[in-house]
């Protein structure tokens, strides 16, 4: 079995301290989350996979910004009609790699699906962004005001922010996106952002609850700090961790609540571009076009798996009780060395700092 | 009893106010979304007809006074429902009260949300504390991948792929004669191999040897299936077939002993064993008596009720010290059985249900709630219902079961850590005893909490579904009419979800008070 729980200290247990202790030696607490974060491998992962998705998604077809039109790479856009080529089948090299003229095929009309899941993929980046912001900020002052001042404004917004919770999101983002997918993209993202930041909210509260009770706080408070002050310099820094983790599982759900309205028809609406859009226009198509709706759904699971895997890497780096654990190979390794690298005082307060985890394979 | 009863009055007061303001805050955000104006404005018929109608319009729909007029109104319709007068309004394009079209939809959307729900719990559950068990394992981290990976998935997206591939290709397969092709068992066998040995944990040889086992099982089972072409006429009530089903009731009389007490407990396994010879003896009278009598769902529950008390009889005549266990052991074994006898029945419909008018040789549908004027008995109907209700009910599975898996993982996780796991151990209690009986319950305790919270987020999960399976449950009323510009029928929707979500919160509440000892409630 591999959870026997023995209550003797046995190496196994010093070895990964050994190696979490050397990781954390003279490091200040930034340093410390970097290192963890970018010794995660899924999430690095998914940090490049996903640097990869932006640059591709933005320079390809390119973007407008502030007026300013960049052009891409890419030899279509999403207005051109050019001729269907090969009856629209995707382009390849070997029957499999996508690549040549239209990697992605074309839609019946002659669009070219790569340059329209490129924008598409662009809106959804664009949802992600806004919402996250939009969200993070509302979740932070609404959480951050009623754990700092708790009473009846705590019990107030707790109201409201269960009432805000009993829809389940899609059915209100249905009905506020059926008022606005008129607008442009950007506004549906920023009311999408106000009907996300419930359990932002609700954490950061928790959070800011057990932080205000700390003795740091209350010398900033003796010192003649004011409250918006301790709010922002004291206390937010510490409750960070918890906001950026919860902000990137947020993002992925934003990603997913944009592509599932679009594809109901309440979301994004041409002439802009969304990928549940392209999914649910095409989704007639699939026994003759599959490759129509296969790459958009691909896309946006790219996207929203990738963000989950960098939140479960922060996830990991912030939290202090989290404990690397080391492959079979490296434990063996470090077993060989074992007698040379602890030493006997080392022993004893690694012993006594043990954290709970129980079993340790 | 008396605090849960202030406690209960103080929650139910409190949600009725939340409903009351949720209520009419949606109304007032409905009644700004829609417009039902918009087709006519965009109509190209003649401005002066034009006008008129958008007038005749605006005064039916009173769309020139204030909001807050309106949803008064509509309350008042609303909270007719507490004396049985509800009028939640009427659809303004057919004139249908909102309460009819209601009614039959509920029954759908419920149907599928308990069906994905209890599934995705069971599924969920096991899968979650099988990878606790097995921390830092292969198979733990392919199960955390794969619930990333679920996590990640759009709804609607994998509800457009199973319609458009799992139920084509199915259907096809059927078609063709339900024959699998020599790559299809390899395939199968492998996977299931290397996911059950993995599942099982222990050494290399170890995952060899019940991997080998398990993949060899499988593959005689698709090759027996293409020899006695099981998936054209699974069962006909012929001899065959009853030792078919008296291996299976005795293969779950064994699982359900290891489960419950262990091997070793003679008293309780005796039990489960003549459980499933009373279940095997009973087949030919069981098929006598479904000829005799018009199925009904209600019969079912009854006869499983009555299942269950005859297992306990023959738990409680082995006797024995522990005579309760085997009752325990009894019961379950028993249902059990008379779950595999009901779906031996149901599979006896299975070539008439394919081979019929209405379905032309391809089951599994892809659209609709059920296959329109099909005649038949109970079984034909229960039949049908589950081949239309399968892919949704897939969809929401997939897309809700990673959350159950990562939290009884976590908890289970939690609940090894604790000292009453390891006093247990120390009393050299055997490594099922301590998982079954004491790490088992409290790691699924806290699911108390988080499944009827959870049961919202399947709803609407459901409404992607509904709309994509074209199903005519609630989800799909509230899509349907939310573009059609009609506010009753979304009102409807959000008014039973109003109500749906504080219940649910507050029966998480009571049932954790129930289960955990140590959780008060107070209001």
């Amino acid at each position: 079995m591999t959870n026997d729980l023995h209550p003797v200290d046995r190496p196994a247990d010093h070895l990964e301290n050994a190696i979490e202790l050397k990781e954390v030696m003279g490091l200040s607490q930034g340093q410390i989350v970097r290192r963890r974060f970018l010794h995660h491998r899924g999430a690095i992962v998914g940090l490049i996979v996903l640097a990869l998705v932006i640059l591709l998604a933005y320079s390809s077809v390119g973007f407008s910004f502030l007026g300013l039109d960049v052009p891409g790479w890419w030899r279509w856009t999403i207005t051109d009609l050019p001729d269907i080529v090969n009856s629209g089948d995707p382009s390849t090299v070997g029957g499999v790699i996508p690549w040549g003229i239209h990697p992605f095929g074309q839609d019946d009309v002659g669009h070219d699906v790569f340059a329209m899941v490129m924008k598409g993929t662009q809106t959804s980046i664009m949802v992600m962004i806004v919402v996250g912001v939009v969200a993070m900020v509302i979740g932070i002052v609404v959480g951050a005001i009623s754990g700092y001042y708790r009473g009846w404004t705590d019990q107030a917004l707790m109201r409201i922010t269960d009432l805000f919770l009993t829809f389940p999101v899609i059915v209100v983002g249905a009905v506020l996106g059926k008022r606005f997918n008129e607008a442009p993209p950007w506004i549906l993202a920023v009311v999408l952002g106000a009907i996300l930041w419930m359990t932002l909210a609700r954490l950061v509260r928790g959070e800011f609850l057990a932080l205000r009770e700390r003795e740091f706080v209350d010398a900033a408070r003796v010192s003649g700090a004011r409250p918006a002050r301790i709010i922002f310099k004291h206390i937010l820094p510490n409750a960070m961790g918890v906001i950026i983790v919860q902000t990137t599982l947020l993002m992925s759900s934003a990603v997913l609540l944009e592509t599932a309205l679009s594809f109901l028809g309440f979301g994004i609406n041409p002439p802009n571009v969304s990928l549940g859009w392209l999914v649910s226009n095409y989704q007639s198509a699939f026994s003759a076009r599959p490759w129509l709706f296969w790459w958009p759904g691909l896309i946006i699971i790219i996207l929203a798996l990738c963000i989950n895997f960098i939140g479960d890497g922060l996830r990991d780096a912030f939290d202090p009780r989290q404990k690397k654990v080391p492959s079979a190979k490296a434990m063996a390794k470090a077993d060989s060395n074992a007698a040379a690298q602890t030493t006997p005082m080392f022993q004893r307060i690694v012993g006594f700092g043990r954290s709970k985890r129980g079993s340790s394979k | 009893m008396k605090p849960m009863i202030t406690f209960l009055v103080r929650r139910l007061t409190t949600s009725a106010l939340v409903v009351l303001i949720s209520s009419f805050l949606m109304y007032f955000l409905v009644a700004i979304a829609v417009d039902p104006l918009s087709t006519l404005r965009a109509s190209t018929m003649p401005t002066l007809a034009k006008q008129q109608q958008m007038a005749h319009l605006t005064a039916v729909l009173r769309l020139d006074e204030p909001i807050i007029t309106r949803y008064f109104d509509w309350l008042k319709g609303a909270s007719g429902c507490l004396y049985g007068q509800c009028n939640l309004g009427t659809n303004w394009k057919t004139h249908e009260a909102v309460t009819s079209m209601l009614s039959g939809a509920v029954v759908t959307t419920v149907q599928l949300v308990l069906l994905a729900t209890v599934i995705a719990i069971v599924v969920g559950a096991a899968i979650g504390i099988i990878s606790a068990l097995r921390q830092y394992s292969g198979f733990d981290y392919s199960i955390t991948f794969l619930s990333f990976l679920m996590y990640s998935l759009p709804v609607f997206w994998v509800a457009v792929m199973l319609k458009s591939f799992l139920a084509i290709d199915f259907n096809d397969f059927i078609q063709n004669g339900g024959q699998f092709s020599a790559g299809w068992i390899i395939g199968a066998a492998l996977v299931t191999g290397l996911a059950v040995g993995a599942a099982c944990g222990g050494g290399r040889a170890r995952l060899l040897r019940i991997g080998g086992i398990t993949a060899a099982l499988v593959a005689a089972l698709m090759l027996y299936s293409n020899v006695s072409d099981f998936f054209v006429r699974p069962s006909s009530g012929s001899p065959l077939d009853l030792i078919k089903v008296l291996l299976i009731s005795v293969a779950i009389a064994f699982g359900v002993t290891t489960l419950s007490t262990g091997l070793r407990n003679r008293k309780a396994l005796y039990t489960s064993l003549t459980v499933a010879a009373i279940g095997g003896g009973l087949y030919y009278p069981m098929l006598f008596f479904w000829n005799g009598v018009s199925g009904s769902w209600l019969l079912m529950i009854g006869l499983a009720v009555v299942s269950a008390a005859v297992g306990v009889g023959v738990g409680y005549a082995w006797g024995g010290t522990e005579r309760s266990r085997s009752a325990r052991t009894g019961a379950i074994t028993a249902v059990l059985v008379a779950a595999v006898l009901f779906l031996d029945r149901l599979a006896q419909t299975w070539y008439d249900y394919t081979n019929s008018t209405w379905v032309h040789g391809r089951p599994i549908a892809t659209s609709g709630d059920s296959t329109p004027n099909l005649a038949g008995s109970f079984w034909m109907h229960t039949t049908d219902l589950l081949t239309h209700i399968a892919l949704p009910s897939i969809t929401l599975v997939l897309v809700s079961m990673a959350s159950y898996t990562r939290y009884v993982r976590a908890s289970t996780l939690e609940v090894l850590n604790q000292d009453y796991i390891r006093t247990a151990r120390a009393k050299g209690l055997t490594e099922r005893t301590v998982i079954m009986r004491h790490a088992f319950r409290n790691a699924l305790l806290p699911l108390a909490s988080v499944v009827p919270v959870d049961i919202l987020f399947i709803l609407g999960g459901a409404l992607i579904t509904e709309t994509v399976f074209g199903w005519s449950g609630m989800g799909h009323l509230f899509v349907q009419s939310l573009h059609e510009e009609i506010l009753d029928p979304v009102m409807g929707y959000l008014l039973i979800v109003a109500i749906l979500a504080p219940l649910a919160n507050i029966v998480a509440d009571v049932l954790y008070a129930v289960l955990d000892p140590r959780i008060r409630v107070d209001a």
